[in-house]
């Protein structure tokens, strides 16, 4: 326990050692006796393994069109090249590229996307949510109004339309550069508002307390105690629902890259792969739709378990 | 009460105008009207010609006035890449995805709440555990990779069921409808399925959920102190209390089975709104897409109006508007 | 008739009492072990008796009352003990059986009497629904007879009020409906689990003495679980005062006020402020009462008490007494009076 002896107003705990007291609880003990969230972790954790080693662990570029040999398309799983003799573990697609490696890829670009957009989302969110929270009025009502009329929409819809959006915006010669950033923000907007209700709703919590009153009596700037008294102590709800937001994000740009409003498609993410796969369900080449559909259902479902296991282990109600 | 409704209406058209802004400034903003309809090679003087004659150079407030009339008249404008009016196009398209919504839905919501009390009062039976199992998976795995199981299975596999499109349809005045061939009915049967499959997992959640919680009030604890048999404690107390909030909720799922459509149109090559805005978006076709989200902004805020105002009926103690205390 | 009745009543001269509770214990299993709620409680309530149980929050007044009616639920279960209904035992009934009786043989009456009724029927329904569950009796009639019971309960123009929904009745009116809902079967036993403590103080006056009126005018044993001595003075003929889960005194209802003979109840006593108590302030029992997983050996009173002796470090005192009043502390025996 740390203990302050010159002031009187007790500094709020900083996050790490509200982490530390987490980890030495229940949630621990939940954790350690529940095999199905030690099993999505371990999941997870070596599918982000994977991907971030990919350009080290994957036999082929697969975003590199020079590396990729179109005579090589269409090989089933465990076929060589003809040409080169290289091993096609899970076989290859109509463009003759690896499929284990576009998965990798693939996987890499769905992490990368998905961590961003939360990321995004999670600062813009718990931003305006302090905001709202801390200022109150008019501010906190016309925030609100927009979350409240955002969380009612698809997010799907939302995320399309600023995609959509964003590609008017954008001249065409820059498109696919710009189409991962404008996919991050185009996601990143479609989640913010259930950060900000929560975070709106912890700050006007905190905001009654004593220690920042007397914070606001000393004189500090707003800014400062939102950041070092509030901002601490509203963070615990906001990582469980970012941990459930990854999942939801990276199905998210699953889903828009599957419906080619997505990634480009000389960076094929799982959801494009799926989609090209889908051409060919019905003549036989089951393997180009059946590995990356695989990959994206492990991942999602080990995201989305250990998420559900983080929410109904703090939730109180359920103990 | 009256006030209530009156509230509600008034929050109902703030909303359809904020919306209807946003949906303006993608018309007037986003990409260039008249490059979009002239091209490239148009001159600079046609240009400004074409520019004065759209009434480009007026004031923003008049611009947008004249937005709204058109909007309220049914004009939205022409279809970059179609070329036709849009307002052709949604009516074109837009039975294919209300037949596809509503089916969906009503699927959803019956088979949800019918799978949410049974897992509620048979909390821990083996098959109660399986469904729940079953939609947790459900919910983890994206749309579309369900729906192209499903083709997998009924339409690759087994045969037995189109894979793409709605089958033949008959023409009665302006609508389409699949639900009078056999070719239109088995064509609609994967697709409400998927569509269905998301809400469903949610409306069933919700109900056990509410329901669980029902099941722990006092006046469920009252009642059984009183002996009432079980029977009539889930399905009479418990169950009236219990879908009160899930109608709201559930209501408001029906506003986004539209949008959700998206996916599942796209999946299946399903000729609705939804595969209509997708290709908007790909093509960056404006009035389109600025169109559909007036649309679906209109849906939600109807429905969210009917829901607002069903609770009200259903819930006695808003009906009065004071509450007044006797003795 | 069945199992075998009661060792001892509680006057021999006197009928079979009404409930008979004999070495009742009650546990929850938890992760860790089984937590003892209930410890070897007994005792009886005698036709048209009120008897109070008294106690801090978490003595274990309400789990008596559930195990009674046969309301405890999982993890918390019966793990030995009798309860008999007019000497017939009833702890051991079938479901079915046992939610014959509740309801129209024991009532039970809850604290708050907002949430206890349905907000989205009309206490009319809600009381005739109770008859005619019991009851052979039909709609109709048992409409009148609710009607009836509202006029005896106290609720102005009760052929209009029927038809009201609670959220439109007082506090108070809507405890007084509880009351009508559970009277309309004649239950030989009312269990009333802090009917008064959601009340306004105004009002809770009234509802003791409408309590103890029908009580008295419709035969009804009644069991009072309070933590409010006052209430108890009020109304009961009985008291017992519960402390860890163990019925610690038990007898008439101004000898134990006014002559407490366990430490614990001399505590109680000493709280309670009166207009006319010399006491400058109010004197308050140092402690408080152990969790559950945490009740020391011998007497559970014993490191709050001001008199606690070796003996009750380590041993647990039992109930001892005559017929009248009872009380388990090693004090109080005559034997190991302290001078």
């Amino acid at each position: 326990m740390q203990k302050h002896q010159r002031m009187p107003v007790t500094r709020s705990r900083s996050f790490r050692s509200s982490l530390y007291r987490a980890w030495d609880s229940d949630l621990a003990w939940n954790f350690r006796h529940s095999p199905v969230a030690i099993l999505a972790s371990i999941t997870t954790v070596s599918i982000i393994l994977l991907a971030v080693l990919a350009p080290w662990v994957a036999p082929q570029d697969a975003f590199d069109p020079g590396a990729v040999r179109l005579e090589d398309g269409f090989l089933e799983p465990m076929d060589r090249s003809p040409a080169t003799g290289m091993l096609y573990v899970l076989g290859t697609d109509s463009q003759g590229r690896d499929l284990l490696s576009a998965i990798l890829y693939g996987s890499r670009v769905s992490l990368l996307v998905g961590f961003a957009a939360v990321g995004f989302s999670m600062v813009l969110g718990v931003m305006l949510g302090l905001v709202a929270g801390f200022i109150g009025g008019r501010t906190d009502a016309v925030i609100m109004r927009i979350a409240d009329v955002q969380l009612s929409f698809p997010a799907i819809l939302i995320a399309l339309l600023v995609f959509g959006v964003g590609r008017g915006l954008i001249p065409p010669s820059q498109h696919e550069e710009m189409a991962i950033a404008v996919l991050i923000v185009a996601i990143g907007l479609s989640h913010w508002a259930q950060y900000a209700r929560t975070v709106r709703g912890s700050t006007m919590v905190e905001k009654g307390k004593e220690y920042v009153q007397a914070a606001r009596v000393m004189g500090r700037p707003s800014f400062a105690i939102m950041r070092e008294h509030v901002l601490p102590n509203v963070l615990g709800p906001v990582l469980v629902i970012a941990t459930i937001n990854l999942a939801l994000a990276i199905i998210e740009e699953a889903t828009l890259s599957y419906l080619g409003a997505g990634v480009p498609p000389t960076q094929p993410s799982l959801g494009t792969l799926i989609r090209v796969g889908q051409q060919f369900l019905f003549s036989g080449e089951w393997w180009i739709l059946f590995f990356p559909s695989m990959a994206l259902i492990v991942l999602a479902l080990a995201i989305n378990l250990l998420g559900d296991w983080l929410r109904d282990a703090l939730n109180p109600r359920l103990k | 009460m009256i006030a209530y409704a009156l509230r509600s209406v008034a929050q109902a058209l703030l909303v359809l105008l904020a919306v209807a802004l946003i949906a303006f400034s993608m018309f007037r903003f986003v990409g260039d009207p008249v490059a979009n309809m002239m091209g490239q090679e148009a001159s600079q003087a046609d240009r400004r010609a074409l520019a004065e004659q759209l009434g480009l150079n007026d004031p923003i407030l008049v611009q947008f006035g004249r937005f709204i009339g058109d909007v309220a008249q049914g004009d939205f404008g022409i279809s970059y890449r179609h070329g036709r009016k849009v307002s052709d196009l949604i009516l074109e398209r837009l039975p294919a995805t209300v037949e596809l919504a509503a089916l969906s839905a009503i699927l959803a919501t019956v088979v949800g709440i019918v799978l949410g009390v049974y897992t509620a009062i048979r909390r821990g039976g083996l098959l109660a555990h399986i469904i729940m199992t079953t939609s947790l998976v459900g919910v983890s795995l994206p749309t579309f990779l369900i729906g192209i199981g499903l083709i997998y299975l009924f339409a690759v596999e087994l045969r037995w069921l189109p894979s793409f499109g709605r089958g033949e349809t008959v023409k009665i005045g302006w609508w389409t409808t699949g639900l009078l061939t056999p070719s239109g009915r088995a064509s609609l049967i994967m697709p409400v399925v998927t569509l269905a499959f998301y809400q469903l997992t949610l409306i069933m959640r919700l109900v056990r959920a509410q329901m669980l919680e029902t099941l722990r009030t006092d006046y469920v604890k009252f009642a059984r102190a009183r002996g009432l048999p079980e029977s009539r404690i889930h399905f009479k107390h418990a169950l009236r209390n219990t879908l009160i909030p899930v109608v709201t909720i559930a209501g408001l799922q029906f506003g986004s089975v539209v949008a959700f459509a998206i996916v599942t149109e796209s999946v299946f090559q399903w000729p609705g709104l939804g595969a209509l805005f997708v290709q908007a978006v790909q093509f960056v076709d404006i009035p389109v897409m600025a169109t559909y989200l007036l649309f679906v902004a209109l849906v939600f805020v109807v429905v969210n109006l009917i829901v607002d105002l069903l609770y009200v009926v259903l819930d006695p103690r808003l009906r009065a508007g004071r509450i007044r205390p006797v003795g | 008739m069945g199992s075998s009745a009661p060792e001892r009543s509680t006057r021999p001269d006197m009928p079979v009492p009404v409930l008979s509770v004999r070495k009742l214990n009650v546990a929850f299993a938890t992760r860790r072990a089984d937590l003892v709620a209930l410890e070897d409680v007994s005792f009886d309530i005698a036709r048209g008796e009120i008897l109070g149980v008294v106690g801090e929050s978490g003595a274990g007044k309400s789990v008596t009352g559930a195990a009674i009616i046969g309301l405890i639920e999982p993890p918390g279960r019966i793990t030995s003990g009798e309860i008999y209904l007019q000497g017939e035992r009833i702890d051991t009934l079938p479901l079915g059986a046992m939610r014959k009786i509740r309801g129209k043989r024991i009532g039970m009456v809850f604290q708050d009497p907002l949430t206890s009724l349905n907000p989205l029927f009309r206490i009319g329904e809600q009381i005739v629904e109770t008859m005619t569950v019991h009851l052979d009796i039909s709609p109709a009639r048992a409409r009148e007879r609710a009607i009836e019971l509202l006029g005896e309960v106290g609720i102005p123009a009760p052929e209009q009020r029927i038809d009201a929904y609670p959220h439109e009745l007082s506090g108070g009116m809507r405890q007084r409906v509880v009351l009508a809902m559970v009277l309309c079967t004649d239950p030989e036993l009312i269990i009333a689990d802090e009917p008064t403590t959601a009340l306004d103080v105004s009002v809770q006056a009234q509802i003791i003495t409408l309590l103890k009126n029908l009580a008295k005018s419709h035969g009804t044993s009644v069991m009072l679980i309070t933590h409010d001595m006052g209430v108890v003075a009020e109304m009961a003929d009985r008291v017992a005062v519960m402390y860890a889960g163990r019925i610690v005194e038990i007898g008439p209802v101004r000898d134990v006020l006014k002559q407490p003979r366990h430490p614990y109840t001399q505590g109680l006593m000493g709280s309670i402020p009166t207009l006319t108590s010399d006491a400058d302030r109010l004197v308050q029992i140092p402690g408080t009462m152990p969790r559950l997983d945490a009740r020391p050996p011998g007497c559970a009173f014993h490191p709050r008490c001001p008199r606690a002796i070796d003996r009750c470090r380590s041993e647990r005192p039992l109930l001892t007494g005559d017929d009248r009043a009872m009380v388990a502390c090693w004090l109080a025996d005559s034997r190991e009076a302290v001078s």
